[in-house]
């Protein structure tokens, strides 16, 4: 199997990928949205010619309510980000938004506020890392179980290693991407980017259980076969299954990302990402991970 | 083989009885009091709305008081102003976090529908009332409310407008006193020998019990009334003056009625202080627009999804099509029933799910082209294809099982959204691709693995060779 044969040349892939999104985490961070820090987001919509950025910037700097970001969305709408505000000055910033352009002056209508204050931020972001932790650890450990049976010529707690591995690289890959794009495109995670990361995690592994799957499988139907081979013939028995898979969920994926909701826009994109990258790894890093692992222990003993 | 096809052909049916079901409040003729008819519950996000949290601040209670009683009796109060205020379907919740020392309180007030965000404050953030109030005496002033009332009632009766009185703002019955449930220390249900049920004890502070002696004195013979929120509680008898700022209530209390009565009591005297910590509005319009939007993208989602299946998988795909159908139906019911209040987030775990049930499909089909190889005999084949791809779906499906709970277990309500259905997808998906699609393909009824069926039952561009 030319995975297998050309293996290093993946590994290099995937360490010039990874190698890039630390960079990119490194040096951008990720932006955290106000669900994470605490803040508000004001969304208004316009009809007819909004004001320019600038002119709401000026009108809403005459509040003195700390940094305001303004920024355009869409054709009509407008989002503004300030600190945690209270009602009294959430009606204050709505009365003292600039009126749509000069012909039919009309104030803005409201689409969405919310004002998050930081404990409830702080709080969701400790979740969310606990969260993160506690699915990893459940992962190996269901892996290692699964696998219990297996253990020539590589014990099953290689294989949740190995699975881990993939794992780390299938998260670590999207969120540079989106740290990235939070310079970029101003991109900012919110409670939607963690719910992102996580289903990432339970389909990387899924992926990755299925090559696995079919290695234990193949380890006892064919005794007598090397298992660098072993593998091979395993990944190219699930290669189309793969591909298929991570075509369909990637279809629905980018059809939800044009026609879905604006909320789920950014999520749409994450996910894809994470199966783009978690099918590659399950398939090119996982599997010959393991036959690099054999090798490298059958020859020390 | 005629039995398989009948269930065949039953599990077509129940598809479209579930459809039915699922898209019958969209039909013109829907009828609202049929029993089938059941609206989707939807998320604030996608019908617009209210979300507010507020923080309890406990510190101020004293020592040993029970945090989780004075939290619902605190939701229960909210509860009985939201509804006053008219909303439909609020949600009103108790949330703890954090343990020891930093634990908070948290009242969670979900408000569909209700965009203004201050009128809706307003009703709120007002910490419960208990009033004391005396007997009004008989006169001048009781006739002339009464006859005010009196006078109400006839034109309500007539159907015409009442004219408006400031004597009707006023109870005929009570007169309110200085007396609140400021001046309340505690009260606690006890049982005495002298009655049967249990009764109430009240213990006033020293202001509330000076007043306390002077209403008693005043009012020997005669009933005190005790409101809470308004409401009329109790209206014990006063026996004599009670200087010490002890009273006693009996009256013909249940012991739940006894014990529901002090912590409202115990509440208007020591109010659970509370404060807004995050406040979210999503207009009507935005919410309808993600509605729109999402399922639109679900059903293009599903043609393309379709449309790849039988384009690859042939008859097998078309088969799959098929059950992936009555799983969305399956799903959408399941939706309503149990019910899920679906979010635009939940609607991209199910969504999502689509794609992973189609995975299962997958999977068995790849399996099957495997064993069509092996073998000639084509109901071997499938039953062979099924049972191996069972440890796969099986493995692969409980991984993401698992972070759905763990989703759902700590995620906020809009993660909790998203991991419910997807959990629910993953979990009902199995059923489907293992069960109904193998009831399609083995009641067509194919016995031979030839070069034609394994053309219509193969996949991708090429013929499967046989080996």
């Amino acid at each position: 199997m030319f995975v297998v044969k050309y293996k290093n040349l993946f590994f290099l892939l995937s360490a010039v990928l990874i190698a890039g999104s630390a960079w990119s985490f490194l040096n951008y961070g990720l932006k955290l949205g106000a669900d994470f820090t605490g803040g508000s987001i004001l969304e208004v919509s316009y009809q007819g010619s909004r004001p320019e950025a600038d002119t709401m910037r000026e009108a809403l700097n005459k509040l003195n309510l700390g940094p305001i970001a303004v920024q355009l969305a869409g054709e009509q709408d407008v989002i503004i980000r300030s600190k945690t505000l209270t009602e009294a000055e959430h009606l204050m910033m709505l009365k003292s938004l600039p009126f749509s352009g000069a012909i039919d002056q009309s104030p803005p209508t409201e689409k969405r506020f919310s004002s998050i204050g930081p404990t409830i931020g702080r709080e969701l972001a400790r979740r969310g890392i606990l969260a993160i932790i506690l699915v990893v650890i459940l992962i190996i450990l269901f892996i290692a179980f699964a696998f219990r049976k297996v253990s020539r010529p590589v014990s099953s707690w290689k294989y949740g290693i190995v699975a881990l591995i993939a794992l780390l690289h299938d998260l670590i890959i999207p969120v540079g991407v989106f740290s990235y794009l939070g310079v970029a495109r101003g991109f900012e995670a919110d409670a939607l980017f963690l719910t992102g990361l996580l289903t990432i995690l339970g389909l990387s592994v899924h992926d990755t259980i299925v090559v696995f799957d079919r290695i234990r499988e193949n380890l006892k139907k064919h005794v007598g076969l090397d298992f660098a081979e072993t593998v091979g013939r395993s990944l190219s028995e699930t290669f189309s299954r793969s591909i298929n898979t991570s075509l369909t969920i990637i279809l629905v994926l980018v059809v939800l990302f044009i026609y879905g909701a604006a909320a789920t826009r950014d999520f749409s994109l994450l996910m894809a990402t994470g199966v783009l990258v978690g099918t590659y790894s399950s398939i090119f890093i996982a599997s010959p991970l393991l036959v690099v692992w054999q090798k490298f222990s059958s020859r020390v003993k | 083989m005629t039995r398989r096809r009948i269930i065949a052909v039953i599990l077509i049916l129940f598809g479209v009885g579930l459809a039915y079901f699922d898209s019958y409040p969209f039909l013109a003729s829907a009828n609202q009091t049929a029993w089938f008819y059941r609206p989707f519950k939807l998320g604030l996000d996608l019908r617009g709305g209210s979300h507010l949290v507020y923080q309890a601040d406990t510190s101020d209670l004293p020592a040993g008081t029970d945090i989780g009683e004075a939290m619902s009796s605190l939701r229960e109060v909210i509860e009985r102003r939201v509804n006053a205020f008219g909303v439909g379907e609020p949600v009103i919740q108790v949330e703890q976090a954090g343990l020891g020392a930093s634990e908070v309180h948290r009242l969670i007030v979900e408000l569909p529908g209700v965009t203004d965000l201050q009128a809706a404050l307003k009703v709120i953030d007002v910490t419960p009332v208990l009033e004391f109030k005396t007997e009004r005496s008989e006169g001048k002033e009781k006739e002339a409310i009464a006859k005010a009332y009196e006078k109400a009632r006839t034109q309500y009766e007539k159907g015409e407008a009442i004219t408006p009185d400031p004597l009707l703002a006023q109870d005929p019955q009570f007169v309110p006193t200085e007396l609140t449930g400021r001046y309340l220390k505690r009260a606690q249900v006890q049982f005495t020998s002298q009655s049967i049920g249990p009764t109430i004890s009240i213990e006033f502070d020293g202001a509330g019990a000076k007043l306390f002696g002077e209403i008693t004195a005043a009012n020997v013979g005669k009933s005190i009334a005790i409101f809470l929120d308004g409401i009329l509680k109790s209206a014990p008898v006063v026996r004599e003056a009670i200087k010490d700022g002890r009273a006693e209530i009996s009256g013909d209390f249940t012991v739940t009625e006894a014990r529901e009565l002090v912590r409202n009591l115990n509440l208007g005297a020591l109010p659970v202080p509370i404060k807004l910590v995050s406040t979210e509005t999503i207009g009507a319009t935005l919410g309808q627009e993600a509605l729109d939007r999402g399922v639109r993208a679900g059903l293009i989602g599903l043609i393309l999804v379709a449309a790849f299946m039988i384009l690859w998988y042939r008859v097998n795909g078309f088969l799959a099509v098929l059950s992936l159908t009555i799983y969305v139906a399956l799903m959408l019911a399941i939706f309503k029933l149990l019910p899920v209040t679906l979010t635009a987030a939940g609607m991209a775990g199910f969504i999502l799910s689509v794609g992973m049930a189609v995975d299962a499909n997958i999977l068995i089909f790849a399996r099957l082209k495997e064993e069509m190889r092996h073998t000639d005999n084509m109901h071997e084949a499938i039953s062979h294809g099924f049972s191996r791809a069972w440890a796969s779906i099986r493995d692969s499906n409980l991984s993401t099982i698992i972070s759905a709970l763990i989703l759902f277990w700590f995620g906020t309500s809009l993660v909790k959204g998203f991991a419910l259905t997807l959990a629910i997808g993953v979990l009902v998906s199995m059923l489907t691709a293992i069960s109904i699609t193998r009831t399609f393909l083995l009641s067509i009824g194919v016995r031979h693995t030839g070069r034609l069926n394994r053309f219509l039952f193969g996949s991708g561009f090429y013929l499967t060779a046989k080996s």
